[in-house]
């Protein structure tokens, strides 16, 4: 099975400050990380190559020529080969331009499983896979949480939502999303870090490399139809109000009361 | 001069010891420490993980990587565990190195892959009742009958033996040369005659095997002599050279661990009404510290190099070790300050830290024997 991952190199949020005075993400000093979803998406396909000998692994990501930490990251888990998509002419990419670049990239590759992470937690959209499958014209499954092989072509497909889960059988060539709970990313090992540098090969694809495949006008912050109007900070929500002292039915009728204050009922 | 930075195949390795460290290791530190047992589980992800033959060729199964990068694992585990870094250190300086620098292809076959491929521990005995600083005052003999050598005596402070699977012992072999007739030989667990005692109770890295190892005519094969007759003392001196490296990593790793605890919990506790973080005296401290131990891994980065470049690293080594035992105790002793009564508690790691840190001043060479070096080496 030729499985490809795609991955994004992002900032890790749990270090994040904010900016009092911006509202903006303070980035200076941030570590960057593997998003979290995309590395489930990794340990998935890792998990998948040792049920399915014989299957290769290659990650995919796009973003600037610092994203090859993540990738030669991917690479000391165990995958066996990866691709840099870089260019200044895909800077400024909204989901759109991304999913077009990074489909153009998918069509010179063979693959028949193609694993993303559900969203990034620096911009959390869930819009990139979707629109990847949608670009190659293969089925895709979102919300992936458990990933059984039923045959060489066909994989069983655990989806969780938030109040059912759905077992879908699914013919490949696919595109599946991950969620962080599909698969407890394993550690890299000390052999598998030496590998990653020394042995195993990072491509980095430019606009050259995948000219016949995309359409310019889609690519970059030309080919992003996305606005961003403004960037605000969640208002935390006001502390409540305690009512104390009521009797079961006061309560009751209280809360009743609110609701249909607020025309929720 | 090249710049002080790593490679990023350094850095990358460096995550993982750092990840490793953080998730599989701190939340057992406390409860190991307490018990003062090592946790096996844990033993066994450190070999899977490729934990215990960091600096040795992929030639004999190890991970082919510099005895920097090693360094950096010795830092980032000491700095969460100072007793699963002696457990490597011990495992991979000591006791591979003796064999990786003297053993046959044949030996090396027989008994590195094993060791740097993680599926076996490794010990090494120089230490004695009578022999410490002055290993020379070692008492167990080897004597040579047919094609086997005859061991008796006793070792001290042996660690890892509680579980290593092959242990190196130093032995006379004639009793009339002093150091020069000493020898190493490589003793499997099993051997009848080997007998390893409870742990000695210790004072810090409470969780690492320390034991004495009892030597009753203990056959061992003269296929198992290491270098010939007579290099013991040189095997030992050479292995121990190598070995400050990592202590002196070790060192850095617990004194920035410690660090670490304090800055947190500087930040976080009021006393008159703000932050103890804002008192200048906090920062003064802090930022000491942090300078030593810079200066500490600088000097134990520099040591690594010249091992790999293969130059005159030893009174480097030795360099490294004294000055980043001294600044493990300095720097933990102010973290027990800094978190005060919270630092004394057992609830925060601080305490173990200091306890664990004056080790570092005692093993593989004292302070003072590391003096003996570099000023040895300046008078000579």
């Amino acid at each position: 099975m030729r499985i490809v991952v795609c991955a994004k190199q992002v900032p890790d949020t749990t270090e994040v400050k904010l900016d009092p005075k911006t509202n903006t993400l303070i980035r200076d000093g941030v570590p960057s990380i593997i998003n979290p979803d995309d590395k489930a998406g990794i340990e998935a396909a890792l998990q998948l190559k040792e049920q399915c000998p014989g299957s290769t692994v290659t990650v995919v990501s796009m973003g600037p020529p610092q994203a090859d930490v993540a990738l030669r990251e991917a690479l000391a888990m165990g995958c066996d080969d990866a691709i840099l998509i870089s260019d200044r002419a895909f800077g400024g990419a909204d989901t759109w331009a991304t999913s077009s670049t990074i489909a153009a990239a998918l069509k010179k590759l063979p693959y028949d499983v193609i694993i993303t992470g559900r969203q990034a937690i620096d911009g959390d959209t869930a819009q990139v896979g979707p629109q990847i499958a949608e670009h190659l014209g293969i089925p895709q499954v979102s919300y992936v949480e458990k990933l059984d092989v039923r045959s060489e072509d066909t994989l069983i497909v655990h989806r969780q939502f938030e109040d059912r889960h759905q077992v879908l059988e699914v013919k490949t060539p696919c595109l599946l999303t991950a969620l962080s709970e599909l698969a407890n990313p394993r550690y890299m090992t000390v052999h598998g870090v030496m590998d990653a540098y020394r042995a195993k090969e990072l491509k980095i694809w430019g606009l050259e490399d995948i000219k016949d495949t995309v359409d310019t006008a889609n690519i970059g912050l030309k080919g992003s139809p996305t606005r961003v109007k403004k960037s605000f900070t969640k208002q935390a929500k006001g502390a409540g109000t305690l009512v104390k002292d009521l009797s079961e039915d006061e309560a009751v009728a209280f809360i009743i009361e609110k609701l249909q204050e607020e025309h929720i009922i | 001069m090249v710049e002080f930075k790593l490679t990023q195949e350094q850095q990358l390795a460096k995550k993982l010891f750092h990840d490793f460290a953080e998730n599989e290791i701190r939340p057992l530190s406390r409860q190991m420490d307490e018990e003062e047992k090592f946790d096996m589980e844990l033993l066994d992800k450190m070999k899977k993980y490729g934990l215990m033959g960091i600096p040795y060729s992929r030639e004999y199964g190890g991970e082919g990587a510099d005895t920097l990068t090693y360094t950096l694992a010795m830092e980032e585990v000491s700095k969460v565990d100072a007793s699963a870094g002696i457990t490597i250190s011990v495992h991979t300086s000591l006791c591979c190195s003796c064999i990786n620098d003297y053993a046959t292809p044949g030996q090396k076959e027989q008994y590195l892959r094993p060791l740097v491929n993680g599926s076996k521990i490794g010990c090494f005995g120089l230490t004695e009742p009578g022999a410490g600083t002055d290993a020379g005052g070692v008492k167990t003999t080897a004597r040579r009958e047919g094609d086997n050598y005859i061991l008796n005596g006793q070792k001290v402070f042996t660690t890892n033996s509680g579980f290593a699977d092959i242990f190196v012992i130093f032995a006379l072999t004639d009793r009339t040369l002093g150091t020069k007739g000493m020898s190493a030989f490589i003793v499997e667990r099993n051997t009848p005659g080997l007998s390893v005692s409870k742990d000695i109770p210790r004072m810090g890295i409470r969780a690492a095997s320390n034991a004495e190892v009892a030597l009753v005519d203990v056959v061992v094969p003269a296929a198992n002599l290491l270098g010939g007759e007579g290099k013991g003392y040189k095997i030992a001196m050479g292995a121990l050279a190598g070995g400050r490296i990592g202590i002196g990593a070790q060192s850095v790793g617990i004194a920035q661990g410690a660090l670490n605890e304090a800055i947190k919990y500087v930040k976080e506790r009021k006393q008159f009404g703000k932050p103890i973080a804002s008192f200048q005296n906090t920062q003064f401290t802090i930022a000491s510290l942090q300078t030593k131990i810079d200066a500490a891994r600088l000097m134990v980065w520099r040591a690594a190099k010249a091992k790999d470049d293969h130059e005159n690293y030893a009174p480097l080594a030795a360099m490294c070790k004294l000055f980043a035992s001294d600044v493990a105790v300095e720097v933990t002793r102010f973290a027990v300050q800094l978190l005060g009564g919270y630092g004394y508690s057992r609830e925060y790691p601080v305490e173990r830290m200091y306890r664990d840190a004056k080790i570092t001043e005692i093993y593989e060479g004292t302070s003072e024997a590391m003096k003996m070096i570099i000023g040895g080496g300046l008078l000579r």
